[in-house]
């Protein structure tokens, strides 16, 4: 029992990101009809806004001190971060908590790239067949990727997560197991909460805003919407906007977890595809049940009671999922009629 | 004359293809290609784009999994060296053999849906092969570490026709030649023309059109009460076998097979060969492959040095400057190059080299009053 209920608080961590990417994906193609191959590389970049930020403020002051020295006889110099030096407490507070107020930081940016990469380049391609844009998305996500590739080298930079939250806790103790047999890392459960807030976030704002309201009629008949006299055109590129947010975001928050390389994003967009396939092209509510059962089934089968049994089965587990969903329910669990049909 | 040209074009395009990869050596000696080890990727990888563009080009049906083809020939080829002989052609017959049974499988299953579906579960299938050559495959696989030959291996007919290779590790012999340096590559250039000849027929066979039929309409083929499906289906068998020959050549040439062959990035990479160089059309998809692992050898080779020379004629700032812009798109980062060409191709020539080289015969036509018709009008778009 408390082993499952491990493998379950493991899992919805990781089907929170795969939740929140496969969420954007889904609503860009809901409302622009594109398959987007960069969606991928928007998660990379919002891990790499984290980065960023924290290499801002850790910005060094260089003061010498010549009263002590060094092993080596030089003046000893004492490194602070101008961020420390300027706000004191408050400075060390905002570097300990980079990665939250990177959040901040990531919403203009990935806001900005989003509607730049809708306007300047996804815009061309609504005629064209969903090959090629699958083909032009797959080469911009190399694109990115070799950019920040270039910019902040080939290895993982770790990112920790604040003091306060880098512990663990005993869940298991708390709900009457044996003690230490369900421990689980506190950012963990800040992700979970975090994406939680995000994907209601998403929902409600479709839901109950005039905006939103106006975004799914477009959804349903963009043609009918326009003729009514709403440029609809512009709130789609809104909505591409929003979701690359929500990928930035989720990437952001991700960092501790995973720290942060530059192909995380393939790595993810892979996976993500497939969970919008097995929720069904379109569909909201499908990529973020899909999303958490995937990661959910992810982790029952990297147990080592499950691979004694299917060696091998933690590697393939999602795609064998997604084979033979899409083998015998082709719109996915939640999948529409008629969308992406034949 | 014209009719008479026109009647013997395919013989004639035959011929120049021929001619072109046996002289191979020479015509590219002048840009720098000249040698085997080069020429022979250039043979190896137009066979796997020629394969992926039966597939992609006659069908429409974008596959991204064909790289676990390609890995699947690979780790065949080393076993057949390893079991049976250090001659190639048992070994290239086996793993043709053995990626046109996993393409059969894969094709099966991933056939009964199209479009954006077709891909993503060609790229599950392949990210799976992927997952499990890393880790639960490893006896077969040899994971991370790649699959080598070793001394210790049995050789059954090598040993059966008294062939010793006493202590050095063997390297692959067609019948006492080596396969390496020019005899390697005439060897993949056969190969490659054998695979161009076959490529040809089936472009102009009633079989071919009937694919090329279900890439402009499958719903209306499928009205007039035809199954299209074994059709696509035979068309991704013939596509993996090409990947699985491809995949072969490369162990004959080196003896060794990762499983990093079968990511899906190695996908990603024959498709961008087959666009660049035209989806559909013959020739196309070896001038991409071409073009690609030329561009690869030689922005690869680039550093800071030979850039520094390069922008030599600049002034001290504008050189550094020069060389800072460029050193991205070079060595380890020529993969952006690879993506911004990726993108280039797709948005403004999406009928790749071999459109861009017709449309500049119209314009060369109409500009001197012949009458072009328009030949090279696009392909036409499926109706819905």
């Amino acid at each position: 029992m408390d082993a499952i209920l491990l493998q379950v608080l493991n899992g919805l961590d990781k089907g929170g990101a795969y939740a929140l990417i496969a969420l954007g994906l889904t609503l860009i193609f809901g409302t622009l009809g594109v398959v987007n191959f960069a969606h991928g590389a928007l998660f990379m970049l919002g891990a790499f806004c984290a980065v960023t930020l924290k290499e801002i403020l850790s910005w060094e002051m260089v003061t010498v001190d010549p009263t002590q020295q060094t092993a080596w006889g030089t003046p000893l110099e004492i490194r602070t971060p101008y961020i420390e030096a300027w706000f004191g407490d408050a400075g060390r507070f905002i570097l300990d908590y980079s990665v939250p107020f990177s959040i901040l930081f990531a919403i203009p940016i990935m806001l900005a790239i989003g509607i730049v990469m809708e306007r300047g380049l996804i815009k061309h391609f609504y005629k064209r067949p969903h090959v090629e844009q699958i083909l032009v998305t797959f080469g911009l996500a190399i694109v990115l990727q070799e950019l920040v590739k270039s910019m902040f080298g080939a290895n993982p930079i770790p990112q920790p997560a604040p003091d306060a939250l880098s512990g663990s806790a005993d869940i298991g103790a708390l709900l009457g197991f044996a003690p230490n047999t369900v421990v689980y890392p506190y950012w963990r459960m800040v992700y979970l909460a975090f994406s939680g807030v995000v994907i209601a976030g998403v929902f409600a704002f479709l839901q109950f805003t005039t905006f939103g309201m106006v975004v799914r009629a477009g959804m349903a008949d963009r043609e009918t919407v326009g003729l009514l006299g709403i440029d609809i055109d512009r709130r789609f590129t809104i909505v591409f906007g929003l979701a690359a947010v929500v990928a930035g975001l989720a990437g952001v928050m991700y960092t501790p977890i995973l720290s942060p390389d530059y192909h995380m994003g393939m790595d993810f967009l892979v996976l993500s595809f497939v969970v919008v396939v097995v929720g069904g092209m379109g569909s909201l509510g499908g990529a973020v049940s899909a999303g958490f059962m995937l990661g959910i089934l992810q982790s029952f089968a990297s147990m080592n009671e499950v691979k004694s049994i299917f060696p091998g089965i933690d590697q393939i587990i999602i795609y064998l999922i997604a084979v033979i969903i899409l083998l015998v329910r082709p719109r996915g669990l939640m999948g529409r009629k008629g969308v992406m049909e034949g | 004359m014209v009719e008479t040209f026109k009647k013997y074009s395919d013989a004639i395009l035959m011929l120049v293809f021929i001619a072109a990869v046996l002289a191979g050596p020479v015509i590219l000696e002048p840009v720098g290609a000249g040698y085997p080890d080069l020429l022979q990727k250039f043979a190896i990888y137009g066979i796997f784009a020629l394969g992926f563009n039966i597939l992609l080009g006659l069908t429409g049906y974008l596959s991204f999994g064909h790289a676990a083809f390609l890995g699947v020939g690979s780790y065949t080829t080393v076993w057949a060296f390893k079991l049976l002989s250090m001659n190639p052609l048992p070994a290239l017959v086996f793993s043709v053999l053995t990626a046109g049974l996993f393409s059969l499988l894969i094709g099966w299953i991933s056939l009964r849906r199209t479009g954006i579906y077709f891909s993503i579960l060609t790229l599950a299938f392949a990210q799976m092969c992927y997952n499990l050559a890393y880790s639960v495959l490893t006896p077969i696989t040899n994971g991370e570490t790649g699959l080598q030959l070793s001394q210790s291996d049995p050789r059954i007919l090598d040993t059966a026709f008294g062939r010793d290779y006493g202590a050095v590790l063997p390297s692959s012999d067609l019948f006492g030649i080596e396969m390496t340096g020019y005899p390697g590559f005439y060897f993949c250039g056969v190969l490659l023309i054998i695979c161009f000849y076959i490529a040809l027929r089936i472009f102009r066979s009633p079989f071919g059109l009937m694919l090329q039929g279900v890439k402009s309409n499958q719903n209306r083929m499928n009205y007039t009460g035809l199954n299209t499906r074994p059709y696509a289906l035979a068309a991704f068998v013939i596509s993996g076998m090409y990947a699985g020959l491809a995949g072969g050549l490369l162990a004959v040439t080196d003896p060794l097979a990762g499983a990093e062959r079968m990511q899906w990035t190695a996908s990603g990479e024959v498709v961008l060969m087959t666009i660049l160089g035209g989806a559909g059309t013959l020739l196309g998809p070896v001038i991409g492959a071409g073009v690609i692992k030329y561009a690869e050898n030689i922005f690869s080779a680039f550093n800071e040095g030979t850039l520094l020379s390069a922008f030599s004629f600049l002034p001290e700032t504008l050189q550094h400057i020069a060389v800072s812009v460029t050193g991205l798109f070079v060595g380890e980062g020529w993969h952006l190059t690879l993506g911004v060409l990726f993108m280039v191709i797709v948005i403004f020539l999406p009928g790749g080299l071999m459109e861009g080289v017709n449309r500049i015969i119209n314009l060369f036509r109409r500009s001197t009053g012949g009458g072009g018709e328009g030949s090279a009008q696009a392909a036409p778009q499926p109706a819905e």
